[in-house]
């Protein structure tokens, strides 16, 4: 097997196979990031939506409520199916990237809204008072008092999330977007070996993901030598 | 001249009423002792007072102004005029002893930042914690802490200052470290409501003393009246309570 592996090798890695690859990669990456970076963005402000206690927030803490349950309970290839499906019946012509990046960024503020919102609970009730005794609006609070502290909370279940995530990206294949998955899936069909393909793609998913793993884990480590409790 | 009169305020945790009616009032460079069982509403006014609970009825009137608490123009400047101090100290854990005391006159209130540093390390100086102002809270001791929320409340130029219990949560030998900061205060003029169970200390600092229990005000007087002469059976019956030990 080894040296079917060999004898393949020069040809697997022919200049064309290896720029399909490389934009394969980029792909899974770009839906990564895009998903992440609009997640803790939007994740952030669903998350604010849903602390003033206020009448006239009611609608808008609602639908903040009603949206995160939604997304987390629905399985990653449903949403991206019902995007797909939404877009192509409405008529818009977005590439398939676009869409998947729609889904991408659906799920992920679903998710990391309700990892920033419990990293707020776990910040102890009496800071809150504090910082309102004293004029503090929400947003201050929020900004002075309670993320610098929520931080430390939210991070390990938020990297994890992102590890995690990289991996569902592949799911977009399922749409037809060239993605890591995709890519191998092609690679395959054209006849070179399962275990040259796959292997190769458990190689770059580990690229892609052990950084951004290292990163979550120097984070903490600086994030605990800031004071806390 | 910071004046606080509360009329007929009532409270309550849902259904819960806590504050049921109470009166009580305290005049520039006084000091109001409240005293009573636990659970009998003591610190709730304070709460009440800054906003973190609103009233069910009453009023409360700030120099002679009331305060409508449904309105939040009014609640931030009675949050201006008063300061609290709470049981548990609540400084902000992810701040310095000098952040701690500077955030609020500097990012809230917009003072420069020079200005009230030159304030705060007065102020730390003046509670005795001149050697700890990069110290975080979780490295200082419970007395410790507690005379940094002291300052901090102090560097907000407050009218009145609130005190929540404020050595309640200290071990015994860290008391009196905290009490001493407030008899300064006392001293200087300082309009003061202070909450606590130390007898002794209530009857030395307070220019008057009322005495609370299921949400209502029993009793009030000067402290030699309520310690020594109270006229209603509950005062006299908590006042023998807690002097016998």
């Amino acid at each position: 097997m080894l040296d079917r592996l060999i004898e393949e090798a020069p040809q697997f890695f022919s200049y064309y196979n290896v720029i399909f690859l490389g934009k394969a990669m980029l792909a899974t990456i770009g839906l990564s990031a895009v998903g992440c970076l609009t997640g803790i963005i939007a994740g952030l402000a669903l998350a604010l939506v849903r602390l003033p206690t206020g009448v006239l927030w009611w609608p808008a803490k609602v639908i903040a409520v009603f949206f995160t349950e939604l997304f987390r309970r629905i399985p990653f290839l449903v949403t991206l199916m019902l995007i797909f499906f939404a877009f192509q019946l409405t008529g818009f012509d977005l590439s398939l990237f676009v869409v998947a990046c729609i889904a991408v960024f659906l799920i992920a503020t679903a998710f990391l809204s309700e990892i920033i919102r419990a990293g707020f609970e776990a910040v102890h009730r009496n800071q809150w008072d504090a910082a309102a005794a004293m004029n503090f609006s929400l947003l201050e609070t929020v900004r002075y008092v309670v993320l610098p502290q929520a931080w430390r909370i939210i991070l390990p279940p938020a990297f994890g999330f992102f590890v995690l995530f990289i991996k569902d990206t592949a799911l977009a294949s399922q749409i037809g977007v060239v993605e890591l998955t995709y890519a191998g899936r092609v690679l395959n069909n054209k006849g070179f070996s399962a275990a040259l393909v796959f292997g190769t793609m458990l190689v770059l998913y580990f690229a892609i993901s052990y950084p951004l793993a290292r990163l979550g884990v120097r984070l903490e480590a600086r994030l605990a030598k800031a004071r806390h409790r | 001249m910071p004046r606080l009169d509360i009329v007929d305020l009532k409270a309550a945790y849902g259904s819960l009423t806590v504050l049921d009616g109470i009166t009580v009032s305290v005049g520039s460079g006084k000091v109001l002792g409240l005293i009573g069982p636990s659970g009998s509403g003591k610190s709730t006014i304070l709460r009440v007072l800054v906003g973190l609970l609103k009233p069910a009825a009453g009023r409360v009137l700030l120099d002679d102004v009331e305060v409508r608490y449904s309105n939040a123009g009014d609640v931030k400047r009675v949050r201006d005029q008063l300061a609290i101090v709470f049981q548990q100290y609540n400084l902000f854990q992810n701040m310095n002893v000098l952040d701690n005391v500077t955030i609020a006159p500097v990012k809230i209130r917009g003072r420069s930042r020079g200005e009230v540093e030159q304030d705060a390390r007065e102020l730390l100086a003046k509670v005795g914690l001149a050697d700890k102002l990069k110290s975080y809270p979780d490295e200082l001791s419970g007395g410790q802490q507690q005379r940094v929320a002291i300052a901090r409340a102090l560097a907000l130029k407050p009218e009145i200052l609130l005190l929540d219990e404020i050595t309640a949560a200290l071990d015994p030998e860290l008391v009196s470290e905290v009490l001493d900061t407030i008899r300064v205060l006392a001293t200087e003029g300082m309009t003061m409501l202070i909450v606590s169970h130390e007898m002794g200390f209530i009857r030395e600092v307070s220019s008057k003393v009322a005495f609370m229990a299921d949400g209502k005000v029993v009793e009030m007087g000067a402290p030699a009246q309520i310690f020594d002469a109270p006229s209603e059976e509950r005062t006299r019956d908590f006042v023998s309570k807690i002097l016998r030990h």
